[in-house]
């Protein structure tokens, strides 16, 4: 009798521990903010691994690049980005989490891409880079990696008020035939599958992100036309005003994530 | 990428008969063969690195024959036994011919 009572109690407390096992909230350390997480922890554990891992991560392959045509005078006024910004370490170590900003010149929002190729126009005359080239990837990559760990922090009130409002307005439209907006999976839908892959909640923080599927780099904005794509929605040009609200809009969405440039994901 | 560059990391330091590990990473297309080009309709041939040699102070101690299905941009790590201070010489070859070479000093104390 008194040996059942002792199990009886073993099976209860077995029973307490496992529902508090249940209910204890994953920690996910630096990858959450509040109710906000970075698609790293959506990630499988093995692709967290490679961005883990400064040397395995191929898209360093890319931050070299970067670094080298940081420092590479080019165009009619013979400068590099380095012989005005210095050392990239200090001078674009917020750029990464400040950007897209607004340009008062142009009345509008500029990703970085965009001020990359104002300053190789304007101040070193020279071509600027294509959108997705080696040289656009590379430089885009490096200088946000500069900003690696910082919190994201783009700012939307005042004279950007108007163009966050855009974005907020396109992330909650639907469209394309399958009439979803990225609410819809993003959104309401986080953790969920869509058919074989979980769904994430769409943070921007690690991009331009190495995607295995694509064996390369990419920037939000093609991220962006792969999910218009996968919605029957047609895409939006790279650095097209549309894109560029958006992503302000899903850079503000993940504020406080840390930067994660160059991010791996499936 | 049209430019393949290599990486290699190695310790600074090892003792001898420690067992270290030699990571590499390359940039490499991969192209698998299976492709077909967007607007000509055209294969586009196959051209992946299909072999891996390591040399340690003239001797092969790691080498690999690879086949269709590996990754772009591959990255191999494998473990080597200290025995002399020296040079590893990383070589990968593709179906080209061309061969990326990469060499790596190694201290062992």
């Amino acid at each position: 009798m008194r040996n059942l009572y002792i199990a009886a109690l073993g099976v209860a407390a077995m029973t307490v521990t496992s529902i508090g096992t249940v209910f204890a909230a994953e920690d996910y350390g630096k990858y959450q903010v509040e109710d906000r997480r970075s698609g790293y922890t959506y990630a499988a554990k093995e692709t967290q691994a490679i961005q883990d891992d400064n040397f395995e991560n191929p898209a360093m392959l890319w931050v070299d690049d970067g670094s080298v045509l940081w420092e590479q005078a080019e165009g009619e006024v013979g400068k590099a980005c380095a012989s005005c910004h210095e050392d990239a370490a200090d001078s674009m170590k917020m750029t990464g989490a400040e950007y897209p900003k607004h340009n008062p010149k142009l009345g509008k929002m500029q990703n970085l891409e965009q001020r990359i190729n104002q300053c190789r126009t304007e101040n070193m005359k020279a071509k600027p880079f294509k959108y997705e080239s080696a040289e656009m990837l590379g430089m885009t990559t490096f200088v946000r990696h500069q900003s690696n760990g910082q919190a994201m922090s783009v700012k939307v009130d005042g004279e950007v008020a108007p163009f966050f409002k855009k974005g907020e307005a396109f992330y909650n439209q639907r469209r394309g035939q399958l009439d979803m907006s990225c609410k819809n999976c993003h959104g309401d839908n986080s953790g969920n599958m869509a058919r074989a892959n979980m769904l994430s909640e769409g943070q921007s923080n690690g991009f331009p992100t190495y995607r295995l599927k694509w064996q390369k780099p990419g920037s939000i904005h093609r991220r962006f036309r792969g999910c218009n794509k996968n919605i029957r929605a047609k895409p939006f040009g790279y650095g097209s005003e549309e894109y560029v609200n958006l992503e302000l809009y899903v850079a503000w969405r993940g504020r406080g994530l840390p930067v994660e440039t160059p991010a791996v994901r499936n | 990428m049209a430019k393949v560059k290599a990486r290699v990391k190695v310790p600074k330091k090892v003792a001898k008969g420690e067992i270290f590990e030699v990571k590499s990473l390359i940039s490499h297309k991969m192209e698998s063969g299976q492709r077909k080009h967007k607007k000509t309709g055209e294969k586009i041939p196959r051209q992946i690195i299909n072999k891996f040699v390591c040399t340690y102070n003239g001797k092969a101690v790691f080498s690999s024959d690879w086949h269709g299905a590996v990754s772009a941009n591959p990255y191999l790590s494998f473990h080597v036994k200290a025995v002399d201070s020296g040079s590893l010489d990383l070589a990968w070859t593709d179906d080209s011919g061309a061969v990326y070479k990469k060499t790596t000093k190694i201290t062992v104390t």
